[in-house]
């Protein structure tokens, strides 16, 4: 229990998705013009990577690993299908995004229109792939460690992407150089939020 | 054919600076030159030839599947990639670790085929796809190089700095070992950005 706990927090300050990795930068740019946006979409991101992990996870442990397949007959023993990851891990998260763009389009029509075109680019949003193949790289012993380590990370992002909005939105009052608006200070803003963030990798958990 | 197809997408309309897109994966693996081209040319390769399919096939895909096809198609693309610089390259896979499977997840090669692969010609396609994977190696050259630089006091992997600047040398230089870290990127392409867009005065925001 301890360590699932640690591997949450972990998962969440010291390996932040966008602080630590830059995964899902794209759409962390794109839409943190305002929290209440933001917010919607962390949310679905959280829900989205929650999900596709232990999926993921499963698929990994019984179907992709080098040599796992024995337990359908011992004659398989030599098949790796490792080189499939990419493609079955991205048709997971595809099929969970359309789910969730269905869900939401459903019961929050308003947030659907305000998130527009990127609630489909979830799908491509590359911190749900990256903790992902993040998870094969770490070769997490138990179901429960990727279902937390997928929470973890997808709560990282909607920290980041919570954050980064609300200054965006003090920022819309202040005299920033010319060519340097809107865009540019964005990055700036992000890097110097990454700097900060840097000061939890000491921390030993 | 039309030149600007080709040059457009490397500075006017650069896919990281402008369209601020493939931001994600491409900054974790400018620290150092090596990786960053090898990963401009898988990008390019990818951009270029999987626009180049789904053009090809445009008309027989339904527009309910389109993101699962176009993610199929990369993704086969990317396996290939990533299984040859596994069997040639095999320092440089293990660099970029988890960043040549993110190339499925690169905003550049959704959002070009989205925008120009679904509604152009096949051979088009390919130009704007490959133009634009340049203008995002362009990017990381100029990140990598600096970083590499100012970081390390390399470039591709020689030193550049004379070891006897150094302190432990009994000189009086040392590296900067922010320029190594992620957020530095970030600002560096705020910079970049900034640059840009004072030459460029159309793109400012208002």
């Amino acid at each position: 229990m301890q360590d699932l706990l640690s591997l949450f927090v972990k998962s969440i300050f010291v390996d932040n998705m966008i602080f630590a990795y830059f995964l899902g930068m794209c759409s962390f740019l794109a839409v943190s013009k305002n929290v209440k946006t933001a917010a919607g979409l962390g949310v679905a991101v959280i829900f989205v990577i929650g999900v596709t992990l232990p999926i993921d996870y499963l698929l990994n442990r019984y179907l992709l690993t080098d040599g796992c397949l024995t337990w359908i007959s011992p004659s398989l023993a030599n098949v790796d299908l490792s080189f499939l990851s990419f493609i079955i891990f991205i048709a997971v998260i595809a099929s969970i995004t359309q789910l969730v763009e269905m869900v939401v389009e459903k019961y929050s029509p308003s947030l659907y229109s305000s998130l527009g075109i990127f609630l489909p680019l979830i799908a491509v949003n590359c911190a749900i792939l990256g903790a992902s193949l993040f998870m094969q790289e770490k070769g997490f012993a138990t179901l429960g460690q990727a279902t937390v380590y997928g929470l973890g990370s997808g709560f990282g992002w909607f920290l980041a992407i919570v954050s980064i909005a609300a200054i965006r939105e003090k920022l819309a009052y202040s005299n920033v150089p010319k060519p340097l608006r809107g865009l540019g200070i964005t990055f700036i803003i992000a890097g110097l939020m990454g700097i900060a963030f840097m000061s939890f990798m000491g921390v030993k958990l | 054919m039309d030149k600007k197809i080709f040059t457009t997408p490397i500075l006017k309309a650069n896919p990281i600076t402008v369209l601020v897109l493939g931001i994600c994966s491409s900054l974790a693996v400018t620290v150092k030159l090596e990786p960053a081209i090898v990963m401009a040319l898988s990008v390019t390769i990818v951009t270029g030839f999987s626009s180049f399919l789904i053009s090809l096939i445009r008309k027989s895909i339904p527009n309910r599947i389109r993101i699962i096809v176009q993610l199929v198609v990369v993704a086969m693309f990317v396996i290939v990639i990533e299984q040859f610089l596994k069997a040639y390259a095999y320092d440089v896979s293990k660099q970029l670790s988890v960043y040549v499977g993110l190339i499925i997840t690169n905003c550049i090669i959704m959002g070009r085929i989205e925008a120009f692969g679904l509604s152009e010609k096949p051979l088009p396609s390919l130009v704007d796809g490959l133009a634009n994977g340049l203008g995002y190696g362009l990017i990381l050259v100029v990140l990598a190089f600096i970083r590499e630089l100012i970081g390390s006091g390399t470039l591709f992997g020689i030193q550049i700095i004379p070891l006897s600047w150094y302190v432990k040398e009994g000189g009086h230089y040392l590296n900067n070992g922010l320029f190594i870290m992620p957020p530095m990127a970030l600002i560096l392409i705020g910079c970049l950005i900034w640059i840009q867009r004072s030459f460029q005065k159309d793109l400012n925001d208002k």
